[in-house]
């Protein structure tokens, strides 16, 4: 009973199914192989033809066994599917590696010139301070670009600044931010001031590494009743420790500004060296950021202000030369130049 | 300002060490540029502040030395063998030093020479090399005699350049004492501020760091008699003008032999960047170095010649326009009518302040000398030494005003050491025209103003004790302290600008250091926006975002340069009014830039062959004459720029199509989109530089933003272009941030799922697209939310002249989904409207 001819038939037919799985590769493989193993038109199907043939005792053995090949070429179909994706996924994880030497493609994007950057940065400081943004003009009179500012023809402060004269007499490039503090102060008289003032200078110099034409000036003017050159130091202070940071330091030394009395000049500790002398700050150990003072009673009056209650400090620094520092540029000529490779730094 | 430490401490203790000092100095506003150390060591610290150089001399090795006597070598003329002592032994020492020629062979010398003397190993400069050359000082034989150690040149030890000769020392030079501590020494060199001209001389930075440090300011004091005869009757002096010439006096000095002035003093002279030339001369210089005070030598024997034997007289004047005076330096001066002069009655001798004539200039032969110290006005000064181009050390210090109180003290020192150094005899007395005399301003300063200036609680008695080393006659009145300013500045105003004055010396004298750094405490004033410059930086970050590099360029240029952006093709020239300057510093920068558009297609040019696609902008001013008005307009233009490739080039990418009108519309439509811009219109017009068929205006409502597109192709020419098309927008940046809305409104997120579809429309070629666009916007109305132009199509099917477009259509309604009927009526509508309208027919 155990050999007869249909089992052993399909016993045959299991082996050879089996067998024929085993080389079965892919995806459509296993699809020619389900059709043609557990399809309607499989042989083992068929043995169920041929069930009529086969006594009825031998009939459920016969049955039960068709049904256990079945439930084997199955689970055979199922591992072997496994397998297969197992297979296919790793021989694409193979060959879908990359050179990832190659170069990454880049987002196309634009930049913002140094200084307009470096003059945010500045708008930012200030603005936490309480510090407003004012604008005033480039082509300036002599009067507001030094008469109000206390300086007189010919008055020797007047080498401080080479200017550059228009044809129109009197009208002049202005050669520094200053003459903004007048502007502001007689349009504000009589509240209370704290603004600064960011703009084009110009100055007639020879053009060099060191020393340009065009420069941007930041001025800064704080003007109220109770306004102390302590608080200038304080401000400025802050000013280079958000600039530099929490740890520079800071002194305060005399200078000379025709318009402020007393004047002085801001260094911080080079922050290439940190104070040990070196290249950047030529050996000294400090680095001189801004000029800055107490409004000298004269200004105060000009903007209309009674020196004898208010009082009031400014102060001015050049972004550029922030620049070159903090960036270690050695020519002040890349500014203006506008070349893209230089541009493209700064990101 | 070099001053030497030596003669510093001729009028002021000093034991601090030689940083410490310098940086006593500069917070107290003398500013130290750096220090030159002459044989003095220099100091070795990680935080020095100051920039050293110098030589340094071992105290060992360097040392005063006497010569004995001079022999000639056996077998060189230009040698000669000395027999020296250093305290430690006595040696044959070779030199070439051509001023001990003299003594050669005059056996054992009545006085030794006192010399600097190197031994073997010493470390000096090479007085042979060109520059300063440090070498090892080696034993040698030179001419068969043995050489271990050299007498030196002042260039040797690093004095001076001069390598003429040896030193020779003054005859009380102690032998065997190390030469650091003989003549040691260290020259500061200061910056000094435009203020303080007072301390552009010893005495003045002597008095600095007499009240810096609690020290007595010891000032030099005449020593020779004035035995000589009056000076009355012997010379005159006539004012013309007290305004330009506040103080005029003379001295005299008679039976002057020519000398030259002591080594110390030559040495003094060298190191403060002076040249010594006789006693006479180099003792006006050294005491105007000493106190400030210019002054002026005549050889009074030529004033009288010049009278024919008569009484001179001198006469101060101002110039008649275009007289003619040769100056000491051999140049024929042309001068003006407000040029003061000094004058004889035979005419003009000096350029009052500036620079001595000439003629009557002090020689080798001079006996007799009138020594001139005046005060002039320091504008007038001013005045003149910028026509004449003339800076000398006395116009430096009189142009910035010097007291003309300091006139008779400098004269009377000045002959002291004329009599010292030339034997002379000095006359009694001096004759003095004081006609307008300074007025040394009195101020009160309050505690109160202390307080309210500086921020800090300063009792009287302490501001009083701050300004009295300065020489401030103060007077303690309960909280007040009348200051009365010293008769050596000019600095100090009257009432409230004199108190500002004199706060700046009482925060010197406190020390800036010591001032507390406080936080604003002071009422908060009104906050305002500046919304043009927050609006033009949102414009900023807007273009970056969009992959535009921004440029700042030189707002000075020339006509040539900007025509040939805004010089129309049709026209051979332009006349543009400019801001023109006066003295520009080149041709091509002589005026100021009236297109933005100008400077950032220069830019284009300058990087066009270094990058191959280009994506700029610039915001900034250009300037515009006005007609009625001195000053010009600034207004703030947005000019953009475009040229080359589209994509950025990749290793994988074979796209290499070039930026078009397209790339800048876009940026157009997306900056107008990304300040919420409403009713942005792109119309087609024509604008010089621009190439007439692809050139829109961008308006905003009725607004005109500005003019784009390509660049025409003679524009194109004039920069050098490559063949890429150059797309430009010149923008009225002012009108662009008018027209931005203060607030931005958002509409809710759909709920009901939109409707797509697509229609392909045949038109004829000349339709414009925004047309067909604007009518089914019109006639799709609100349920149309969205219409894109997916493509344009021309084939032969659809016939010559014709093009189709292709829209994808999405309808949406906000409070339902909308049934294929209601899409299907609209598209309808759309169709038939465009059939009416543009003869549009629906493609299958
Ligand atoms: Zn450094």
């Amino acid at each position: 009973m155990q050999d007869h001819p249909i089992l052993n038939e399909l016993e045959e037919l299991r082996k050879k199914g089996l067998e024929s799985l085993q080389v079965v590769q892919d995806e459509l493989g296993l699809q020619n192989w389900k059709v043609a193993n557990l399809g309607r038109s499989a042989p083992m199907t068929q043995i169920f033809s041929q069930m009529k043939t086969v006594s009825a005792e031998v009939r459920p053995l016969v049955g039960e066994r068709v049904n256990q090949v079945k439930k084997e070429f199955e689970a055979a179909l199922e591992e072997h599917a496994a397998a297969i994706k197992q297979a296919m996924l790793n021989k694409s994880l193979t060959s879908d590696a990359v050179d990832i030497s190659l170069p990454g493609r880049r987002p196309a994007h634009g930049r913002l010139h140094p200084q307009t950057k470096m003059l945010r940065e500045i708008y930012r400081i200030f603005g936490d301070m309480g510090f407003q943004v004012y604008r005033a003009r480039d082509v300036e009179t002599d009067e507001y670009n030094f008469e109000l500012l206390n300086i007189p023809a010919y008055h020797p402060a007047r080498d401080m600044w080479d200017t550059f004269y228009t044809t129109k007499p009197g009208v002049i490039l202005r050669t520094h931010t200053s003459p903004g503090q007048v502007h502001v102060m007689r349009e504000y008289c009589p509240e209370p001031i704290r603004v600064i003032l960011p703009g084009m200078c110009y100055r007639y110099e020879q053009i060099s590494a060191r020393s340009e034409i065009q420069f941007h000036q930041v001025e800064g003017i704080m003007v109220g009743k109770h306004v102390t050159m302590g608080d200038m130091k304080g401000t400025l202070t802050d000013f280079a420790r958000r600039l530099f940071g929490a740890n520079a330091r800071t002194r305060l030394r005399p200078s000379y500004f025709p318009f402020t009395e007393p004047s002085g000049e801001m260094d911080v500790e080079c922050f290439v060296c940190h104070g040990a002398g070196c290249q950047v700050c030529k050996n000294s150990g400090w680095l001189e950021i801004l000029g800055c003072g107490m409004i000298h009673p004269t200004v105060l009056r000009n903007g209309g202000y009674d020196p004898s209650v208010y009082s009031g400090f400014a102060f001015g620094m050049g972004p550029e030369r922030i620049s070159m520092l903090r960036n270690q540029i050695n020519d002040i000529r890349n500014f203006w130049a506008n070349d893209v490779r230089f541009l493209e730094q700064f990101s | 300002m070099k001053i030497p430490l030596s003669w510093l401490k001729d009028y002021v203790d000093i034991d601090l060490p030689l940083d410490q000092l310098a940086r006593l100095l500069t917070m107290a506003g003398l500013e130290v540029d750096e220090i030159h150390t002459i044989g003095l060591p220099i100091p070795h610290s990680d935080h020095s502040e100051f920039k050293f150089s110098g030589l340094e001399w071992d105290r060992e090795k360097i040392v005063v030395a006497q010569i004995d006597e001079v022999m000639p070598h056996p077998n060189a003329d230009r040698l000669v063998l000395c027999k020296l002592k250093d305290g430690t032994g006595e040696y044959i020492v070779l030199t070439g030093a051509p001023n001990l020629y003299p003594y050669k062979g005059q056996g054992p010398l009545a006085q030794p020479i006192k010399v600097a003397y190197a031994k073997e190993g010493a470390v000096l400069y090479d007085g042979h090399a060109a520059g300063l050359e440090l070498t090892t000082l080696k034993r040698a034989k030179i001419r068969g005699v043995e050489s271990f150690s050299m007498v030196c040149s002042e260039k040797e030890l690093g004095i001076s350049e001069e390598h003429e000769g040896i030193i020779f020392l003054e005859p009380d030079a102690p032998t065997g004492m190390p030469l650091v501590d003989y003549i040691g020494d260290a020259v500061f060199e200061i910056s000094i501020l435009p203020n303080m001209i007072r301390n552009a001389c010893v005495i003045g930075v002597a008095r600095e760091v007499a009240a810096l440090t609690g020290k007595t300011l010891k000032k030099p004091v005449p020593t020779h008699k004035a035995t000589g005869p009056s000076l009355k009757g012997k010379i005159g002096i006539k004012i013309t003008s007290p305004q330009l010439n506040p103080r005029f006096a003379v001295g005299m000095i008679s039976n002057c032999q020519h000398a030259e002035s002591p080594y110390k003093i030559q040495r003094r002279l060298r190191l403060a960047g002076m040249r010594p030339i006789n006693a006479l001369v180099d003792a006006t210089n050294y005491v105007m170095l000493e106190t400030g005070q210019p002054l002026h030598a005549f050889d009074y024997d030529v004033l009288v010649k010049r009278v024919k034997g008569g009484v001179p007289t001198i006469i101060t004047r101002t110039a008649a326009e275009g007289e003619k005076l040769t100056t000491l330096d051999n140049v024929e001066r042309t001068l003006k009518d407000y040029t003061v002069l000094v004058c004889d009655t035979e005419g003009a001798l000096s350029v009052a302040g500036v620079m001595g004539g000439l003629e009557s200039e002090i020689t080798e032969s001079t006996k007799t000398v009138l020594l001139e110290g005046a005060a002039w006005n320091f504008i007038n000064i001013r005045k003149t030494m910028s026509y004449l181009k003339l800076n000398s050390e006395a116009s430096f210090r009189f142009a910035r005003g010097i007291h003309p109180e300091l006139c008779p003290e400098a004269i009377q020192l000045c002959l002291d050491r004329m009599a010292e150094w030339t034997g002379g005899e000095i006359y009694s007395d001096l004759v003095d025209e004081y006609p307008l005399p300074a007025k040394d301003p009195m101020v009160t300063v309050t505690t109160n103003d202390v307080t309210r200036w500086l921020g800090i609680d300063l009792t009287a008695d302490k501001i009083a004790s701050l300004l009295r080393p300065l020489e401030f006659v103060c007077t303690v009145k309960g909280n007040a302290v009348e200051v009365k300013t010293p008769p050596y500045r000019l600095d100090i105003g009257e009432e409230i600008i004199g108190v500002a004055d004199v706060m700046e010396e009482i925060a010197r004298m406190y020390g800036y250091d010591a001032i507390p750094a406080t936080r604003l405490s002071d009422e908060m004033p009104p906050q305002r926006n500046n919304p043009s410059l927050e609006r033009e930086e949102m414009v900023r970050d807007l273009l970056v975002k969009f992959g535009l590099q921004e440029t700042i360029s030189y707002r000075m240029t020339s006509p040539e340069r900007e025509a040939r952006w805004l010089q129309p093709v049709d026209k051979s020239a332009i006349d543009l009014d400019y801001v023109t300057l006066q003295n520009p510093i080149a041709v091509d920068r002589r005026v100021m830039r009236r297109s933005v558009m100008a400077s950032v297609l220069e830019t284009l040019q300058k990087n066009i062959r270094l990058s191959n696609r280009l994506m700029l902008f610039e915001i900034g001013q250009a300037y515009l004459p006005q007609k009625d008005n001195i000053l010009p307009t600034e207004p703030r233009q947005l000019a953009i720029a475009l040229s080359g490739r589209r994509e950025t080039p990749a290793w994988d990418k074979k796209d290499n199509n070039t930026l078009d009108f397209f790339d800048l519309k876009g940026i157009l439509e997306e900056l107008a989109e990304g300040l919420h811009l409403e009713k942005v219109s792109f119309t087609p017009t024509t604008a010089d530089g621009f190439h007439p068929g692809k050139c829109a205006s961008f308006t905003c409502g009725d607004v005109t933003l500005g003019v784009f597109g390509e660049i025409h192709p003679l524009v194109k020419e004039r920069f050098d272009f490559l063949q890429a098309p150059v797309l430009a927008a010149d923008i009225d940046l002012e009108a662009l941030l008018n027209v931005i809305p203060p607030l931005m409104t958002t509409s809710p997120v759909p709920l009901y799922p939109p409707v797509l579809e697509d229609i392909a429309l045949t038109v004829d070629e000349a339709v414009p697209a925004g047309k067909v666009e604007a009518l089914i916007r019109q006639t799709g109305g609100k349920n149309l939310v969205d219409i894109r132009l997916f493509d344009i199509f021309r084939s032969i099917q659809i016939g010559a002249g014709k093009k189709s477009l292709a829209y994808s259509l999405t309808y949406q309604a906000p409070d339902r989904t909308l049934t294929d009927q209601e899409v299907a009526q609209i598209r309808g509508r759309i169709v038939k409207r465009l059939d009416q309208e543009l003869g549009a027919k629906l493609r299958a």
